[in-house]
């Protein structure tokens, strides 16, 4: 993969998160702690925030530049944030389904293939509000593989989530950017998740990118 | 029944045609609210201020502006009926009109809060998965806000039931062409007709419970996450 971030600037409440990278690893953790700016930086390369840049690009594909926003919907990529936000009012199944492409065109993206790398093919008829917050996680994240994205964020997506159940999405993220051929950009600060998953860590402090280390 | 048959008819009438502005309003009410509740544009306080107008106006003022505008030497009713000789004031449409003007403010205040109510992020959400703007109100935004807006359309529909100083004004009380339950109410009492009177309270209460009861219900149960 290749993302390039060129002078990127959002100002945020505290300080303005400046980013000059390029980042080439198909496994790249940003780590940081909280407060130091991640999920701005996610949402910026997702496009649910705007801000000023020289160029945002992904693989080719110009996301935004000093004139230019590609639509979010335009921009292919899967997003899951920490807060999962599940749509209340359908089943896991419409959730699911909801960013599917009219012409499914990559077989890996079936909803069969991804039901069952992520253990959720019996939840489907479920109201979501009756799932449990990893069951929540997981759906998340299978709603966010089945829109064909060609990029993965994942925020922080092992919050709140304990012992087992934490340990079993975190062996399900593992494996997900080989099985699905899907470069994954991953939020989060905790070592330990970063140390497990990741090839690149992007040390985040106060919007400014500190330090990067390949692990 | 005990309702006589022209009591029936106007029970009828009233439902119809309080039916019939409600939906009218539905489609501009839901704009307008979306509008109000999501973008920041020019004039947007003076059109709050006129959608408002009509709940704190006396019902007769704003019967004379409709008067004033549709009437045959008005400016809309008047090019109506020089072109397609269609008229408004003291016909059916005319209390479809009033009905609809009178009720228009609590469609929109309810449907906008409903609106305003939905978690911005959902929407978000569902523009990374793909969704354009069209699909994202469809099947996001108007079902997370959809009962504050059902709560609306009953409180319309009880307040268009209940109209009478503008609907007076625009459609006079033509027996079997505009007379609506509260005119025939009006009518009654002023011909010592005690009993039509009071039959016809009791319809409009128990249209109006219904109505009313439904809504806050709905309203009281908006509560989504």
């Amino acid at each position: 993969m290749r993302l390039e971030l060129r002078e990127v600037k959002l100002p945020l409440s505290e300080f303005v998160l400046e980013v000059d990278a390029e980042l080439t690893s198909p496994r790249t953790t940003i780590f940081g702690p909280s407060g130091a700016g991640k999920t701005s930086l996610l949402e910026l390369i997702a496009g649910l925030r705007a801000a000023d840049c020289e160029l945002i690009r992904f693989n080719g594909v110009t996301f935004a530049d000093a004139t230019s926003s590609l639509l979010v919907r335009q921009r292919r990529v899967g997003y899951v944030p920490q807060d999962d936000l599940l749509f209340p009012h359908v089943d896991v199944r419409r959730n699911l389904l909801y960013g599917r492409p009219k012409n499914p065109g990559d077989p890996a993206f079936s909803l069969e293939r991804v039901t069952r790398f992520l253990r959720i093919e019996s939840l489907l008829d479920r109201n979501v509000r009756q799932l449990s917050r990893g069951e929540r996680q997981r759906v998340t994240i299978g709603r966010a593989l089945l829109s064909e994205p060609r990029l993965l964020l994942l925020d922080e997506p092992l919050t709140g989530l304990d012992g087992e159940l934490r340990d079993a999405v975190l062996d399900q993220l593992k494996v997900l950017p080989e099985e699905f051929d899907l470069p994954m950009l991953y939020v989060t600060h905790d070592r330990t998740e970063a140390a497990a998953l990741c090839e690149e860590v992007i040390f985040f402090e106060r919007g400014q990118i500190v330090r990067r280390e390949k692990w | 029944m005990w309702l006589a048959p022209d009591e029936w008819q106007a029970t009828r009438f009233t439902l119809l045609a309080c039916a019939l502005s409600t939906a009218l309003i539905l489609p501009f009410g839901l704009a307008i609210a979306w509008l109000l509740a999501r973008r920041r544009w020019l004039g947007k306080s003076v059109v709050e201020t006129i959608v408002t107008l009509p709940l704190v106006m006396p019902p007769v003022a704003t019967g004379l502006i409709l008067l004033e505008l549709l009437g045959r030497r008005g400016s809309l009713g008047g090019f109506l009926h020089r072109r397609f000789d269609f008229d408004v004031v003291f016909t059916w449409r005319a209390v479809v009109i009033a009905a609809a003007v009178m009720s228009f403010p609590l469609l929109v205040r309810s449907a906008r809060v409903g609106f305003q109510e939905v978690n911005r992020r959902y929407e978000q959400m569902a523009r990374s998965l793909g969704a354009g703007e069209w699909r994202v109100f469809l099947t996001i935004s108007l079902p997370l806000a959809a009962r504050p807006i059902l709560g609306g359309i009953l409180l319309a529909f009880a307040r268009a039931v209940g109209e009478f100083g503008a609907t007076i004004l625009v459609a006079g009380n033509i027996p079997g062409e505009t007379t609506t339950l509260s005119l025939r109410i009006y009518e009654a009492v002023q011909l010592g007709h005690d009993a039509t009177a009071y039959r016809l309270l009791v319809v409009c209460i128990i249209i109006a419970f219904i109505a009313v009861f439904m809504a806050e219900w709905l309203l009281r149960r908006r509560q989504l996450p």
